[in-house]
């Protein structure tokens, strides 16, 4: 079992046009550094300067990581984390 | 209760509980307790900000009768605008996302407002967009921007708050869904200043894969209103677990209400759910932003929960 990652639409040119990926890593920062290994590119989008893009959610099982600990937040086999474009409602 | 015409009736809506919900409805255990805000002027959430923001206008000297009002709305704005212009003589023009309800589209129109479409790629971030462009082409109208009015936050910090927090002195927690995010700013400033330890929660609808359909990342959009540090956590809810908790409140608490307040239901209850773990009393309020009307011709009332969820696909649906 490794972890989910859902990708959104638009960064699945970096997937190959797949909508979910699977990693392994102890935090949220390690697992997007074990996914650049197979989708070269793909961290860059979701990390700037050691924390995460403004316009890039991230949610570990459905609960946003900035108010976890953000690339610090641990995730073990079996989470599920959804990426997905910083979209308003209202 | 009597009031000189229909804007005086603002806000003071009711706080009911929700026996059934709560794992423990006894007092001093944990309760929930909704907060319902279709029982507002045009029905929804929306009027507080909307007459808040047209008052600012008014005595910023901005708005003059036959003055045109543009404004960027998933819907519940732009119909409570259109009610308060079409009462003071202002052009109503919204901006809407194509994947919204034909509900709303009917009650715009029979205000009187005039309704430019946006694609339903991209959501309300596309409504704002194309909204600032036609602003810039038209400097003399006025865009009041629900998603970075302080009017908006405003209108929750002094009537929906205080109404919470004198209606539930002993309240640990208030979720609502999060959109521009005024609500949940307003209401969480306020509280957390009379009430240190509250929680503040957002309920994030998560849509179908359309809305989310921007060209390049960069397209992204924060409502400039949103203050993460107001907040104490922040929720993803996926249509059918708002569709399965919307119709909940129907059959459980008789409460009619649209699949945002199901979205807010489903935080609620997971945070009612760790309370009993946690051995902590809890009373949590939920906010309902308004009732189920605008969204029958979504199918989210009827049929199976998979086919609800599919209809919703692609759709504006909070």
């Amino acid at each position: 079992m490794a972890i989910e990652v859902r990708i959104p639409t638009i960064l699945r040119t970096y997937t190959d046009g797949a909508k979910q990926v699977e990693g392994t890593g102890s935090t949220l920062g390690e697992l997007f550094t074990d996914l650049e290994q197979r989708h070269g590119g793909l961290q860059d989008r979701l990390v700037d300067g050691g924390a995460l893009r403004r316009f890039v959610n991230v949610y570990l099982n459905d609960e946003d990581v900035r108010f976890l600990d953000g690339l610090a937040t641990p995730v073990k086999d079996g989470d599920k984390v959804t990426v997905l474009p910083a979209v308003a409602g209202g | 209760m009597r009031y000189d015409n229909l804007l005086d009736s603002l806000g003071h809506t009711p706080m009911v509980g929700l026996p059934r919900l709560s794992p423990s409805p006894a007092e001093g255990d944990v309760r929930l307790w909704a907060k319902l805000e279709d029982r507002n002027p045009t029905g929804s959430v929306k009027d507080r900000a909307a007459f808040f923001m047209i008052a600012q206008a008014e005595k910023d000297g901005l708005l003059s009768p036959g003055s045109t009002i543009l404004e960027p709305t998933s819907g519940n704005t732009g119909i409570a605008l259109a009610m308060v212009a079409k009462l003071r003589g202002y052009q109503l023009i919204v901006v809407m996302p194509e994947n919204t309800s034909s509900e709303r589209r009917l009650l715009l129109e029979m205000y009187g407002a005039q309704i430019i479409g946006s694609p339903a790629a991209g959501g309300s971030n596309e409504a704002v967009r194309v909204a600032k462009q036609i602003a810039a082409e038209h400097p003399d109208w006025v865009m009041l921007y629900q998603y970075g009015n302080e009017a908006n936050v405003r209108a929750h910090y002094e009537t929906t708050g205080p109404e919470l927090l004198a209606d539930l002195p002993e309240i640990t927690h208030f979720v609502a869904g999060l959109g521009t995010t005024g609500t949940l700013m307003g209401v969480g400033r306020y509280l957390r200043e009379h009430k240190p330890g509250v929680k503040i929660v957002a309920a994030e609808p998560r849509y179908g894969e359309l809305v989310y359909g921007l060209r390049n990342v960069d397209e992204g959009f924060v409502p400039e209103l949103y203050d993460e540090s107001v907040l104490t956590s922040r929720f993803s809810v996926s249509s059918v677990d708002a569709v399965r908790r919307t119709r909940e409140l129907i059959s459980a608490e008789g409460i009619f209400a649209g699949i945002s307040a199901g979205a807010a239901l489903h935080a609620g209850l997971g945070l009612a759910a760790k309370a009993v773990a946690d051995h902590q009393r809890a009373d949590i309020v939920v906010l309902v932003a308004d009732g189920g009307w605008k969204y029958l011709s979504t199918g989210a009332y009827s049929g199976t929960l998979e086919e609800a969820e599919a209809r919703l696909e692609g759709q504006l649906w909070a």
